[in-house]
C-alpha cells in the first residue's frame, strides 16, 4: 500500500462535511489487503484518480450486470442484514463459490459479533440498493476506527510495510474474520488478553519469519516469563501481555523515542502496573542517572530482561542477576567473588548474600546517602538481616575486598603479601627437596646404594 | 613389602606408634581429606569440577556441616594431643618431651642432617644416620601442628563472626577468610605433595610406608631408617620391651585400602586445585 492511502485516509477525515462516499471511497484503501479483497481491488487503484475510476467503472457494471439471482425482487430500499445473509450465507451456493474471493458470510458467526449491531451496510457503505454493484468497494475501518488506523499508521507494523514493501500485518491480521469481530473484553477475541500472546506470536512466534525481517523470536521466551504463567497458568487478567508493553496499535521500534519500549521510557512503561518499584527506581541511583542522561544508566529490562522476566525469588534468577549486576560493576563482581558470600554463590547455591541483599534492588542508594542501605550507620541492621548479634565493630568487615589494593585494608595486603612469600618460599624448597630426593633414590638404587658415590659408611 | 635386609630382621617387630598415635593420624587422615574436599570447592568456586563436586556432596549446607563437623573433629583431635603432651609432661613428668632425640622439637642435629641429605641428593657425601624422628618427620609435625592452629583459629572467626567482631574490628574476618584460604592451599599442596613423597611414595618406601597404620617396624627397616635410635634402645635393653608380633594381615590390606583412597582423593584435589590455581 503507498503512502498516498494514508494521507487520503486523514484528509478525508477531516473534510468530514464533503460526504460520506466521497470520504469512504477515500479510506477504503486501508484494510483492502487483510480484508481479503486485496485479489479483487487493482493495483490502479491506490492512486486517487485511479480510484475514482475504478468506481465509476464498478459503477457502470452493476447498471448493466446483475450477479445476484436471490429470489428477493430488486429494490432501491437500503438492504438489511436479513437481506445480505439471504443470499451471502449460503455456503453451498456455487455462485458465491466461483468468486476470486468467498463472499460467504456465516451467520452464526457474524450474528453475535460486535458489528452485527452495526449492520452490514454501514462498513459495505457502497450498498445502497439491489442489486448491489459488483465487485463491492472494499471496506475501510478507518471510517469508523479513525484514532486507531491512524495510530497504526505510524506503527513499526506500517512503517516496516511501507519501507519493506512487503506484506506486514493489519487491522484483519490481529483481529481476525472481519464478519466475526469481537469486543476486546470478549474471552472470543483474538486480542482478547489471554489470546493476545498467541495472535502476536503469529510472526512473533515463528522462527522463520522472525529470521526473514529480522526480529528476534520472542513469543517463547515471554510465554516463560514471569507474565506469560501468570497469563497461562493463572489466566490473570492483570497479566501483562504483549500490548500492555508496546502497545495495540501504535507499536513503535525500541529505537523510536517515542516508544514505550525506548529504553528512557521503559521505567513508565513497566511502572503502569509496578507503581510502586517505578518510584524507588527514579529515587535510586540507577534512576536518578537515567534522569540525567547517563547513557548506560540502567532501566528495569537492562536487569530483568525484556521478555524472558523470571520471578525474582527463584535460584536461577538470583544467581544470574549478580552477573548481571557485574556487567557494569565489574571490579566489585570480582572482589565479591573473593568472599564467602561470592563463593556459594559462585558454586549455584542461594543461602547467602548477593548484590540486593545489601544495596537494595530498585532503591539503590549510594553509601554517601544516609538513607542507604549500605551507609555505615545502616550497615548493623543491613548485615544484622542475616548475621545475628551484629556489632558496629562487625561492619568494618569489607564486603568488596581487594588485597591488591594497599589504601583500603593495609592488613589484608600485607597478609597477601606474607602469605605469597610463604607459599612460595615453602613450595620452592620443598619441591627441590622432593625433586632432589627423588632422581636421588632413583638413581642410586632404593636401598642398597644409600651412601655417596664414594660408598664410605 | 620386603624390606628384610636379613630373614631374621624381617620376622623381628617392634612398636613405633602407639594405637592413640594411631587413631590420631587416621583421625587427620579422614578430617583432613573431608575439610580438603568441601574448602577446595569453596576455594575454586568458579571452576566446573566445583560446582559439580558441590552438587554431588548434596550443596552448599551439605558442605557447610561436613566442613565444621571435621574441622570440630580435626579440633578435637588437636586439643587432645595437646592435653596429652600436657599430661605427659607436667603429671607424668616424662623427661625427653620438648629436647632430646625423642622430642618433637627441632635441634641442631636436624639443620645437620638436612644439610647432609642435601649433599647426599647430590652425591656429594654419605647419607646422613636417622634418629627416632627424621628432620622432614619434625617439620610435618610442626607444619600440621601451625597449619591447624592457623586454619582453626581463623576458621573459627568466620563461623562466629559476629562473636569475635565485638572484641576485634571486622576487617579482621576479610583477613581470616584470605590465611585460612592460602594456609589451607600450602597444608593441602603440602600434604599431598611433600608429605605424601617424604613418607610413602618415594622409591624406598613405594608404595607405602605401613608403619603408621599397623604400628610396627621391622627390625631391618628399623635399623636402616633410623639406626643410631636403633643401637641406643638396642644397648640400653629398651628395644626388647617394643617386641610386636607381625602386623595381622587384615591390618596390612586395611592400611593398603586406607592409603590408596587417601592417595586417590589426594592427588585429585592436587590436579584440580594446581590447574584450577594457575588458571587464576
Amino acid at each position: 500500500m503507498a503512502q498516498g492511502s494514508w494521507r487520503m485516509v486523514s484528509s478525508g477525515r477531516m473534510a468530514g462535511g464533503l460526504g460520506r462516499i466521497a470520504c469512504a471511497i477515500a479510506a477504503m484503501m486501508l484494510c483492502a489487503v487483510a480484508m481479503g479483497h486485496a485479489a479483487a481491488a487493482t493495483k490502479a487503484a491506490v492512486t486517487p484518480a485511479a480510484t475514482t475510476k475504478a468506481a465509476a467503472a464498478t459503477k457502470a457494471a452493476a447498471a448493466t450486470k446483475v450477479t445476484a439471482t436471490t429470489p428477493a425482487a430488486a429494490t432501491t430500499k437500503t438492504p438489511t442484514d436479513k437481506d445480505c445473509l439471504g443470499c451471502h450465507n449460503l455456503k453451498a451456493s456455487a455462485k458465491l463459490q466461483a468468486r476470486p474471493v468467498s463472499v460467504y458470510v456465516n451467520a452464526e458467526i457474524y450474528e453475535p459479533s460486535i458489528h452485527a449491531k452495526q449492520g452490514c451496510v454501514s462498513c459495505h457503505t457502497d450498498i445502497r440498493s439491489f442489486p448491489h454493484p459488483d465487485p463491492v468497494t472494499p471496506v475501510s475501518c478507518a471510517g469508523c476506527h479513525a484514532k486507531e488506523t491512524s495510530a497504526y499508521a505510524i506503527s513499526v507494523h506500517a512503517t516496516a510495510e511501507r519501507e519493506k514493501k512487503s506484506r506486514f500485518p493489519a487491522c484483519l491480521n490481529c483481529h481476525g474474520n472481519p464478519h466475526g469481530l469481537r469486543a476486546k473484553s470478549d474471552p472470543k477475541s483474538r486480542v482478547y488478553p489471554l489470546n493476545l500472546p498467541r495472535t502476536c506470536g503469529t510472526c512473533h512466534g515463528n522462527p522463520e519469519i522472525a529470521k526473514k525481517y529480522g526480529f528476534p523470536d520472542v513469543y517463547g521466551l515471554y510465554m516463560d516469563s514471569i507474565h506469560g504463567f501468570a497469563l497461562t497458568s493463572d489466566g490473570l487478567l492483570v497479566a501483562a501481555t504483549c500490548a500492555s508493553c508496546h502497545g495495540a496499535h501504535d507499536v513503535l521500534s525500541r529505537k523510536d523515542p517515542k516508544s514505550r519500549t525506548f529504553p528512557r521510557n521503559v521505567p513508565a512503561t513497566c511502572g503502569g502496573c509496578h507503581a510502586g518499584v517505578q518510584t524507588d527506581y527514579l529515587a535510586g541511583a540507577h534512576g536518578t542517572a537515567m534522569i540525567a542522561g547517563r547513557p548506560n544508566a540502567p532501566v528495569c529490562t537492562n536487569c530483568h530482561t525484556a521478555h524472558q522476566i523470571a520471578q525474582v525469588e527463584g535460584a536461577n534468577w538470583q544467581l544470574k542477576t549478580v552477573a548481571t549486576c557485574g556487567n557494569c560493576h565489574k571490579a566489585r563482581l570480582q572482589s565479591y567473588h573473593d568472599t564467602f558470600h561470592g563463593q556459594v554463590t559462585q558454586l549455584g547455591f542461594v543461602a547467602t548474600a548477593r548484590c540486593w541483599s545489601c544495596h537494595g534492588s530498585h532503591l539503590i542508594l549510594r553509601a554517601s546517602n544516609p538513607k542507604s542501605k549500605v551507609a555505615p550507620a545502616n550497615l548493623p541492621a543491613t548485615c544484622g538481616k542475616c548475621h545475628k548479634g551484629v556489632t558496629a565493630s562487625f561492619v568494618s568487615y569489607e564486603p568488596h575486598p581487594n588485597p591488591h589494593d594497599r589504601r583500603q585494608n593495609p592488613g589484608l595486603y600485607y597478609t597477601a603479601l606474607f602469605m605469597n612469600l610463604l607459599l612460595s618460599a615453602v613450595f620452592l624448597f620443598f619441591g627441590l627437596h622432593t625433586a632432589l630426593w627423588l632422581a636421588r633414590s632413583s638413581m642410586g638404587g632404593s636401598r642398597g646404594d644409600d651412601n655417596g658415590a664414594s660408598g664410605e659408611q | 613389602m620386603e624390606r628384610a635386609v636379613n630373614s631374621n630382621d624381617s620376622d623381628r617387630y617392634y612398636f613405633r606408634f602407639s594405637l592413640g598415635q594411631r587413631y590420631l593420624h587416621g583421625l587427620v587422615i579422614v578430617t583432613f581429606l573431608g575439610l580438603a574436599a568441601t574448602g577446595m570447592t569453596l576455594r575454586f568456586s568458579e571452576r566446573g569440577w566445583a560446582k559439580w563436586l558441590a552438587e554431588a556432596m548434596g550443596g552448599f549446607t551439605a558442605i557447610l556441616s561436613l566442613h565444621k563437623l571435621c574441622a570440630v573433629l580435626i579440633s578435637a583431635g588437636f586439643l587432645y594431643h595437646i592435653g596429652a603432651i600436657l599430661f605427659r609432661a607436667m603429671i607424668k613428668k616424662e623427661r625427653g618431651l620438648f629436647l632430646g632425640p625423642y622430642s618433637m622439637t627441632p635441634q641442631p642435629k636436624d639443620a645437620l642432617d638436612l644439610f647432609a641429605m642435601l649433599r647426599w641428593f647430590l652425591w656429594m657425601g654419605p647419607r646422613p644416620q636417622f634418629d627416632h624422628f627424621a628432620y622432614w618427620e619434625k617439620f610435618d609435625y610442626w607444619a600440621v601442628f601451625w597449619g591447624m592452629a592457623i586454619i582453626g583459629m581463623t576458621g573459627y572467626m568466620m563461623w562466629f563472626g559476629p562473636f569475635f567482631a565485638r572484641y576485634v574490628p571486622g576487617y579482621l574476618l576479610n583477613i581470616a577468610l584470605l590465611i585460612h584460604g592460602e594456609e589451607a592451599l600450602l597444608a593441602v599442596w603440602f600434604i599431598f605433595i611433600v608429605h605424601f613423597f617424604n613418607s610413602h611414595l618415594r622409591p624406598e618406601e613405594f608404595p607405602l610406608d605401613q608403619v603408621i597404620f599397623t604400628g610396627r617396624v621391622s627390625a631391618g627397616d628399623y635399623q636402616h631408617e633410623r639406626p643410631l635410635d636403633y643401637s641406643r634402645l638396642g644397648e640400653s635393653g629398651a628395644l626388647e620391651t617394643l617386641r610386636a608380633d607381625p602386623p595381622p594381615r587384615w591390618l596390612e590390606n586395611f592400611s593398603r585400602v586406607i592409603a590408596v583412597v587417601a592417595v586417590g582423593v589426594g592427588f585429585s584435589l592436587l590436579v584440580l586445585t594446581v590447574i584450577s590455581f594457575w588458571a587464576e
